[in-house]
Protein backbone atom coordinates (compact mmCIF):
# COMPACT_ATOMS: atom_id res chain seq x y z
CA UNK A 1 0.00 0.00 0.00
CA UNK A 2 2.80 2.44 1.31
CA UNK A 3 4.76 1.59 -1.97
CA UNK A 4 1.99 2.13 -4.39
CA UNK A 5 1.57 5.30 -2.89
CA UNK A 6 4.86 6.19 -2.88
CA UNK A 7 5.36 5.15 -6.35
CA UNK A 8 2.57 7.63 -7.53
CA UNK A 9 3.93 10.52 -6.07
CA UNK A 10 7.02 9.67 -6.98
CA UNK A 11 6.06 9.38 -10.88
CA UNK A 12 3.41 12.20 -10.39
CA UNK A 13 6.35 14.69 -9.29
CA UNK A 14 8.74 13.61 -11.33
CA UNK A 15 6.65 14.00 -14.64
CA UNK A 16 5.45 17.68 -13.14
CA UNK A 17 8.52 18.96 -12.49
CA UNK A 18 9.64 17.37 -16.16
CA UNK A 19 6.69 19.61 -17.81
CA UNK A 20 8.10 22.59 -15.78
CA UNK A 21 11.54 22.14 -16.94
CA UNK A 22 10.27 22.65 -20.57
CA UNK A 23 7.85 24.92 -20.11
CA UNK A 24 9.53 27.70 -17.19
CA UNK A 25 10.56 31.06 -18.49
CA UNK A 26 13.68 31.68 -17.12
CA UNK A 27 16.46 28.79 -17.60
CA UNK A 28 17.57 29.01 -13.47
CA UNK A 29 14.24 27.69 -12.56
CA UNK A 30 14.57 24.90 -15.23
CA UNK A 31 17.47 23.77 -13.45
CA UNK A 32 15.94 24.10 -9.94
CA UNK A 33 12.90 21.93 -11.74
CA UNK A 34 15.53 18.82 -13.11
CA UNK A 35 16.91 18.58 -9.85
CA UNK A 36 13.40 18.14 -8.37
CA UNK A 37 12.70 15.37 -11.30
CA UNK A 38 16.25 14.08 -10.74
CA UNK A 39 15.48 13.40 -7.08
CA UNK A 40 11.83 11.60 -7.62
CA UNK A 41 13.52 9.81 -10.17
CA UNK A 42 16.10 8.42 -7.39
CA UNK A 43 12.91 7.41 -5.21
CA UNK A 44 11.50 5.38 -8.00
CA UNK A 45 14.56 3.62 -8.55
CA UNK A 46 14.51 3.13 -5.04
CA UNK A 47 10.84 1.37 -4.82
CA UNK A 48 12.47 -0.67 -7.74
CA UNK A 49 15.34 -2.07 -5.66
CA UNK A 50 18.00 -0.54 -7.25
CA UNK A 51 19.56 1.57 -4.09
CA UNK A 52 23.14 1.98 -5.37
CA UNK A 53 22.03 3.80 -9.08
CA UNK A 54 19.47 5.92 -6.62
CA UNK A 55 22.62 6.78 -5.01
CA UNK A 56 24.18 7.41 -8.31
CA UNK A 57 21.63 9.72 -9.57
CA UNK A 58 21.64 12.05 -6.44
CA UNK A 59 24.86 12.27 -6.50
CA UNK A 60 26.22 13.09 -10.40
CA UNK A 61 23.01 14.31 -11.39
CA UNK A 62 21.83 16.68 -8.73
CA UNK A 63 25.59 16.78 -7.58
CA UNK A 64 27.62 17.46 -10.56
CA UNK A 65 25.60 18.06 -13.73
CA UNK A 66 22.72 20.12 -12.42
CA UNK A 67 25.05 22.44 -10.56
CA UNK A 68 27.22 22.48 -13.98
CA UNK A 69 24.07 23.94 -15.89
CA UNK A 70 23.81 26.69 -12.67
CA UNK A 71 27.34 27.54 -13.14
CA UNK A 72 27.09 27.67 -17.10
CA UNK A 73 23.15 29.34 -16.45
CA UNK A 74 24.29 32.12 -14.71
CA UNK A 75 27.95 33.02 -15.98
CA UNK A 76 26.55 33.71 -19.03
CA UNK A 77 24.78 37.08 -19.63
CA UNK A 78 22.24 35.97 -22.29
CA UNK A 79 18.69 37.80 -23.36
CA UNK A 80 16.59 34.54 -23.14
CA UNK A 81 13.32 36.59 -23.90
CA UNK A 82 14.98 36.54 -27.22
CA UNK A 83 15.52 32.64 -26.97
CA UNK A 84 11.61 32.10 -26.49
CA UNK A 85 10.63 34.08 -28.98
CA UNK A 86 9.58 30.84 -31.43
CA UNK A 87 7.52 29.07 -28.26
CA UNK A 88 4.11 29.82 -28.97
CA UNK A 89 5.30 29.39 -32.87
CA UNK A 90 6.71 25.96 -32.39
CA UNK A 91 4.31 24.93 -29.98
CA UNK A 92 1.24 23.24 -32.56
CA UNK A 93 3.85 21.20 -34.35
CA UNK A 94 5.89 20.26 -30.93
CA UNK A 95 2.82 18.70 -28.91
CA UNK A 96 1.51 16.91 -32.48
CA UNK A 97 4.81 15.58 -32.53
CA UNK A 98 4.79 14.38 -28.93
CA UNK A 99 1.02 13.19 -29.33
CA UNK A 100 2.00 11.12 -32.24
CA UNK A 101 5.22 9.63 -30.08
CA UNK A 102 3.36 9.07 -27.16
CA UNK A 103 0.66 7.24 -28.96
CA UNK A 104 3.61 5.05 -30.63
CA UNK A 105 4.76 4.81 -26.98
CA UNK A 106 1.77 3.67 -25.68
CA UNK A 107 0.74 1.64 -28.50
CA UNK A 108 3.46 -0.46 -28.19
CA UNK A 109 3.07 -0.78 -24.46
CA UNK A 110 -0.36 -2.46 -25.26
CA UNK A 111 0.81 -5.15 -27.65
CA UNK A 112 3.52 -5.81 -24.93
CA UNK A 113 0.40 -6.25 -22.41
CA UNK A 114 -1.55 -8.11 -24.91
CA UNK A 115 0.33 -10.72 -26.76
CA UNK A 116 1.81 -11.65 -23.05
CA UNK A 117 5.13 -11.86 -23.88
CA UNK A 118 6.88 -12.99 -21.04
CA UNK A 119 9.81 -11.27 -20.08
CA UNK A 120 12.26 -14.43 -20.33
CA UNK A 121 14.10 -15.56 -18.19
CA UNK A 122 17.76 -14.42 -16.86
CA UNK A 123 20.13 -16.25 -17.41
CA UNK A 124 21.87 -16.36 -14.23
CA UNK A 125 24.56 -15.60 -14.66
CA UNK A 126 24.32 -11.60 -13.37
CA UNK A 127 21.21 -12.76 -10.39
CA UNK A 128 21.54 -10.72 -7.66
CA UNK A 129 23.27 -12.10 -4.53
CA UNK A 130 20.94 -13.39 -2.21
CA UNK A 131 21.66 -11.49 1.20
CA UNK A 132 23.54 -9.01 -0.02
CA UNK A 133 22.59 -5.57 -0.82
CA UNK A 134 21.97 -4.12 -4.30
CA UNK A 135 25.15 -2.79 -4.18
CA UNK A 136 27.16 -5.78 -2.78
CA UNK A 137 25.13 -7.68 -6.43
CA UNK A 138 26.16 -4.58 -8.59
CA UNK A 139 29.63 -4.91 -7.90
CA UNK A 140 30.19 -8.09 -8.47
CA UNK A 141 28.87 -8.23 -11.44
CA UNK A 142 30.56 -4.81 -12.24
CA UNK A 143 33.84 -6.23 -11.65
CA UNK A 144 33.59 -9.50 -12.54
CA UNK A 145 31.94 -9.18 -16.70
CA UNK A 146 32.39 -5.56 -17.08
CA UNK A 147 35.51 -4.63 -15.85
CA UNK A 148 36.96 -3.37 -19.50
CA UNK A 149 33.56 -1.54 -20.17
CA UNK A 150 33.88 0.00 -16.36
CA UNK A 151 37.61 1.17 -16.96
CA UNK A 152 36.49 2.32 -20.59
CA UNK A 153 33.75 4.67 -18.99
CA UNK A 154 36.79 5.64 -17.15
CA UNK A 155 38.89 6.52 -20.13
CA UNK A 156 35.53 8.69 -21.18
CA UNK A 157 34.98 10.70 -18.77
CA UNK A 158 39.11 11.85 -18.58
CA UNK A 159 38.58 12.23 -22.21
CA UNK A 160 35.21 14.63 -21.77
CA UNK A 161 37.62 16.02 -18.39
CA UNK A 162 40.61 16.90 -20.52
CA UNK A 163 38.02 18.24 -23.51
CA UNK A 164 36.02 20.60 -21.33
CA UNK A 165 39.34 21.91 -19.69
CA UNK A 166 40.63 22.45 -23.21
CA UNK A 167 38.19 24.04 -24.78
CA UNK A 168 37.33 26.66 -21.94
CA UNK A 169 41.19 27.32 -21.36
CA UNK A 170 42.46 31.02 -21.96
CA UNK A 171 45.74 31.43 -22.39
CA UNK A 172 46.69 34.53 -20.39
CA UNK A 173 48.53 37.45 -21.41
CA UNK A 174 52.50 37.30 -20.10
CA UNK A 175 52.70 38.61 -16.59
CA UNK A 176 49.06 38.31 -15.90
CA UNK A 177 47.86 37.23 -12.04
CA UNK A 178 47.77 33.75 -12.04
CA UNK A 179 49.71 33.53 -15.07
CA UNK A 180 52.32 29.93 -14.58
CA UNK A 181 55.66 28.90 -15.82
CA UNK A 182 55.64 25.22 -15.95
CA UNK A 183 59.32 24.78 -16.84
CA UNK A 184 60.35 27.67 -14.10
CA UNK A 185 58.17 25.47 -11.89
CA UNK A 186 59.67 22.42 -13.05
CA UNK A 187 63.40 23.68 -12.88
CA UNK A 188 62.53 25.09 -9.15
CA UNK A 189 64.94 23.10 -6.69
CA UNK A 190 64.23 22.57 -3.14
CA UNK A 191 67.37 24.92 -1.27
CA UNK A 192 66.37 27.81 -3.29
CA UNK A 193 62.92 27.56 -2.41
CA UNK A 194 63.18 26.89 1.34
CA UNK A 195 65.42 27.34 4.00
CA UNK A 196 65.80 25.57 7.00
CA UNK A 197 65.19 27.81 10.37
CA UNK A 198 65.86 26.45 13.95
CA UNK A 199 64.45 29.84 15.83
CA UNK A 200 64.60 29.50 19.83
CA UNK A 201 61.38 29.50 21.86
CA UNK A 202 59.72 32.76 21.62
CA UNK A 203 62.19 34.98 19.71
CA UNK A 204 60.51 34.04 16.11
CA UNK A 205 61.60 34.05 12.36
CA UNK A 206 63.54 36.88 10.43
CA UNK A 207 62.65 36.29 6.58
CA UNK B 1 1.57 -4.03 -6.49
CA UNK B 2 3.16 -1.81 -8.76
CA UNK B 3 4.07 -3.75 -12.26
CA UNK B 4 6.61 -3.18 -14.49
CA UNK B 5 4.16 -1.58 -17.03
CA UNK B 6 3.43 1.07 -14.93
CA UNK B 7 7.65 2.10 -14.87
CA UNK B 8 7.50 1.89 -18.16
CA UNK B 9 4.22 4.43 -18.80
CA UNK B 10 6.45 6.73 -16.68
CA UNK B 11 9.31 6.37 -18.17
CA UNK B 12 7.61 6.97 -21.85
CA UNK B 13 6.04 10.32 -20.60
CA UNK B 14 9.43 11.33 -19.91
CA UNK B 15 11.16 10.60 -22.91
CA UNK B 16 7.98 12.20 -24.70
CA UNK B 17 8.49 15.48 -22.51
CA UNK B 18 11.87 15.45 -23.43
CA UNK B 19 11.45 14.77 -27.24
CA UNK B 20 8.58 18.28 -26.53
CA UNK B 21 11.31 20.23 -24.71
CA UNK B 22 13.67 19.89 -27.75
CA UNK B 23 10.92 21.37 -30.06
CA UNK B 24 9.18 23.98 -27.80
CA UNK B 25 12.44 25.47 -26.69
CA UNK B 26 14.54 25.84 -30.43
CA UNK B 27 16.45 28.16 -29.76
CA UNK B 28 17.85 27.88 -26.24
CA UNK B 29 20.43 25.82 -26.61
CA UNK B 30 20.43 25.10 -22.59
CA UNK B 31 17.12 23.87 -22.47
CA UNK B 32 17.32 21.81 -25.17
CA UNK B 33 20.99 20.04 -23.22
CA UNK B 34 18.26 19.76 -20.29
CA UNK B 35 16.36 17.82 -22.38
CA UNK B 36 18.19 15.52 -23.55
CA UNK B 37 19.32 14.78 -19.64
CA UNK B 38 15.32 14.20 -19.80
CA UNK B 39 15.09 11.52 -21.97
CA UNK B 40 18.81 9.98 -20.40
CA UNK B 41 16.81 9.83 -17.65
CA UNK B 42 13.80 7.99 -18.79
CA UNK B 43 16.08 5.49 -20.04
CA UNK B 44 17.88 4.78 -17.28
CA UNK B 45 14.42 4.39 -15.43
CA UNK B 46 13.10 2.03 -18.23
CA UNK B 47 16.74 0.26 -17.51
CA UNK B 48 16.52 -0.20 -13.91
CA UNK B 49 13.11 -1.19 -14.01
CA UNK B 50 13.26 -4.12 -16.33
CA UNK B 51 16.81 -4.93 -14.77
CA UNK B 52 15.04 -4.97 -10.92
CA UNK B 53 11.48 -7.21 -12.29
CA UNK B 54 13.74 -9.71 -14.38
CA UNK B 55 16.34 -10.17 -11.20
CA UNK B 56 19.02 -9.21 -13.91
CA UNK B 57 21.90 -6.85 -12.43
CA UNK B 58 23.63 -6.08 -16.00
CA UNK B 59 20.38 -3.23 -16.68
CA UNK B 60 21.64 -1.68 -14.02
CA UNK B 61 25.51 -1.67 -15.11
CA UNK B 62 24.58 -0.55 -18.71
CA UNK B 63 22.44 2.47 -16.26
CA UNK B 64 25.36 3.02 -15.15
CA UNK B 65 27.45 3.18 -18.27
CA UNK B 66 24.46 5.85 -19.77
CA UNK B 67 25.28 8.05 -16.49
CA UNK B 68 28.41 8.14 -17.28
CA UNK B 69 28.17 9.14 -20.90
CA UNK B 70 25.33 11.84 -19.54
CA UNK B 71 27.91 13.47 -17.31
CA UNK B 72 30.38 13.90 -20.10
CA UNK B 73 28.49 14.88 -22.96
CA UNK B 74 26.91 17.65 -20.43
CA UNK B 75 30.09 18.68 -19.34
CA UNK B 76 31.51 19.07 -23.02
CA UNK B 77 28.18 20.22 -24.77
CA UNK B 78 28.03 23.43 -21.70
CA UNK B 79 32.38 23.62 -22.19
CA UNK B 80 31.50 24.17 -25.93
CA UNK B 81 28.58 26.61 -25.03
CA UNK B 82 30.75 28.67 -22.95
CA UNK B 83 33.46 29.00 -25.63
CA UNK B 84 30.42 29.68 -28.44
CA UNK B 85 29.02 32.60 -26.05
CA UNK B 86 32.74 34.16 -25.52
CA UNK B 87 33.23 34.33 -28.96
CA UNK B 88 29.82 35.54 -30.63
CA UNK B 89 27.74 36.60 -27.23
CA UNK B 90 24.95 34.83 -28.44
CA UNK B 91 23.41 30.88 -28.18
CA UNK B 92 21.02 31.22 -30.24
CA UNK B 93 20.62 28.06 -32.36
CA UNK B 94 19.59 29.71 -35.74
CA UNK B 95 22.59 31.71 -35.22
CA UNK B 96 25.43 29.23 -35.04
CA UNK B 97 26.01 29.03 -38.63
CA UNK B 98 29.96 29.32 -38.53
CA UNK B 99 30.57 25.84 -40.68
CA UNK B 100 28.44 26.97 -43.30
CA UNK B 101 27.05 23.80 -43.12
Amino acid sequence: MIQTLAFYLFAALVIASAVMVIMARNPVHSVLWLILAFFNAAGLMVLTGAEFIAALLVIVYVGAVAVLFLFVVMMLDIDFAELRAGFVKNFPLGILIALVLAAELIFGIGAYQAGRLDLGVASGAAAPILDASNTASLGAVLYRDYLFLFEAAGVILLVAMVGAIVLTHRQRPDGARGQQNISKQVRRKPDEATVMKQPGVGEGVEL
Amino acid sequence: MIGIEHYIVVSAILFVLGVLGIFLNRKNIIVILMAIELILLSVNINLVAFSSFLGDMVGQVFAMFVLTVAAGEAAVGLAILVIYFRGRGTIAVDDVDRLKG
